[in-house]
């Protein structure tokens, strides 16, 4: 588990006269899961996207843990991202970097507790989105990654659907627990599954709050998480504006 | 069921009509298909067929591989690089457009009747197309697949092995079977023009004589064997490759 510290100075896109994300500063503890929270189009992709070394024009510096070399990022993104000419078992192995070293029994773990160990060999195609967005999960935590970046990955499933995925990374994630950086703009579902959130302004992005999900892990229901969040809006005048 | 059967229909019912027509013409311009067939195997028993066939082949197998790797190679850079593409667009609309005689010629002219200006001629005329098809098979690749690529840190012969060349295959097969049809069509012209064997000249020679007969029996050896490549390499190749789909 590592410790990961934020700091983004300033993003801009290209040609565009505002900053997207301005005097962005964030510390991640080892094995802590922090989800952001902001509204659409407030540039949480862009700040995941420039952790993950996808973006690289911008004045800041991100340190995952204190490791000379490369850190090993995990990334779940809104879709699947799973290449359709692989099976599933195919699509997880690949992203090794040293292809004669899979650890299969590890795979074979994440894929029983990820209920996909009869799907192991068969190909994106056959899956629901459900199943595509599990076998992404996976991926993500079959590397033991530094850190876990998670990009809205249930926002085009239906509500059902959804609350299956969102258990089953809860799980997933009590037994295998990394540093997790989640973004969603669904307050409730933040809720239901962050140790400390963190709510972010629009134009320019940066941190407006960070508050600690007091809830334990087995209490969090539906009740309780729409109590918490009721709290919140009331106790944070600042918050009412995003939601 | 009676589909199954279709394609080999239109062939009988092709050679029927064939045959009709030549007895009904009664003219050398028009063999029989039977005719064509007792000349393509005394062409075959004299050992001059397959010579002439083989020539043809190696040439075509020479000038593919060239033309596909140099094709391949500089579609995939143009389409990823914005500026490069800038720079050699105008060319390559030119190159398209020169036509294959004038191509022909100039490699003849310059490099003497060889045997390498004959390639390059081939490779000239066909590299454009491959670009051509490679680049906009390069636009069209999944974003987010490469981002996913990059975001796990595949390496770049990793990202080409498995992200990218997978997402490129419809356009490589493309490439691949729109550049034996035009090779072979080039490669005819450049042995017609400046070579002393070959399908091309031997052709030229044919028509000198107004032998149609061999024309017609030359032709068909060279399309059964572009057939047989299309159901032994192709065909497999492709099954292969989709077999997810």
């Amino acid at each position: 588990m590592t410790t990961v510290h934020i700091q983004i100075h300033e993003k801009k896109h290209f040609g565009a006269e505002n900053s997207t994300i301005q005097n962005f500063n964030l510390t991640l503890n080892a094995g802590e899961f922090v989800c952001l929270v902001g509204q659409s189009g407030c540039g949480k992709t862009t700040l995941l996207n420039s952790i993950a070394g996808l973006d690289s024009h911008f004045s800041g510096n991100i340190q995952i843990g204190n490791k000379t070399q490369n850190p090993k990022i995990g990334f779940v993104f809104q879709r699947p991202c799973l290449l359709p000419w692989r099976t599933v078992r195919e699509n997880i192995e690949l992203v090794f970097e040293n292809q004669n070293a899979i650890p299969k029994k590890q795979i074979d773990e994440l894929l029983n507790l990820m209920q996909l160990t009869n799907y192991a060999n068969a190909y994106p195609k056959q899956l629901s989105e459900g199943m595509k967005r599990r076998v992404s999960i996976i991926r993500a935590f079959a590397i033991n990654p530094d850190l876990l970046l998670m990009d809205e990955p249930f926002v085009s499933l239906d509500a059902p659907m959804a609350r299956e995925v969102r258990e089953l990374l809860q799980q997933l994630w009590q037994n295998r627990p990394h540093t997790v950086l989640f973004v969603t703009h669904d307050l409730r579902e933040a809720i239901a599954l962050a140790d400390k959130l963190v709510f972010l302004t629009s134009c320019p992005m940066r941190v407006l709050k960070e508050i600690d999900v007091s809830i334990p892990r087995e209490k969090r229901d539906a009740q309780n998480v729409e109590k918490f969040r009721e709290q919140l809006i009331q106790n944070y005048s600042e918050l009412r504006l995003l939601f | 069921m009676f589909s199954k059967f279709l394609p080999t229909i239109s062939i009988f019912a092709f050679l029927i009509l064939w045959q009709s027509l030549a007895i009904f013409l009664h003219s050398n311009l028009l063999p029989s298909p039977e005719n064509v067939a007792r000349i393509f195997w005394q062409h075959c028993e004299s050992g001059e067929l397959p010579h002439h066939l083989s020539v043809t082949l190696w040439r075509l197998v020479v000038s593919f591989v060239i033309s596909m790797f140099l094709g391949c190679t500089i579609g995939i850079a143009l389409g990823l690089n914005k500026k490069l593409n800038a720079f050699f667009d105008n060319w390559l609309v030119i190159f398209l457009n020169v036509p294959a005689l004038v191509t022909v010629i100039l490699c003849y002219v310059w490099f003497g009747l060889t045997e390498s200006a004959a390639i390059l001629a081939v490779v000239l005329n066909k590299v454009p197309n491959v670009i051509v098809t490679l680049r906009e098979g390069t636009r069209a690749l999944d974003k987010e697949l490469l981002n996913m690529a990059k975001s796990y840190r595949f390496s770049r012969v990793k990202t080409l092995l498995h992200v990218i060349l997978p997402q490129l295959h419809p356009f490589l097969m493309s490439a691949t079977r729109s550049g034996l049809a035009l090779i072979w069509k080039i490669i005819l012209l450049v042995e017609l023009l400046g070579r002393s064997d070959g399908m091309g000249y031997q052709l030229h020679l044919f028509f000198q004589w107004f032998d149609i007969a061999s024309i017609l029996a030359y032709t068909v050896a060279f399309i059964g064997v572009i057939q047989i490549l299309e159901f032994i390499v192709l065909k497999p190749l492709d099954n292969l490759a989709l077999r997810w789909r």
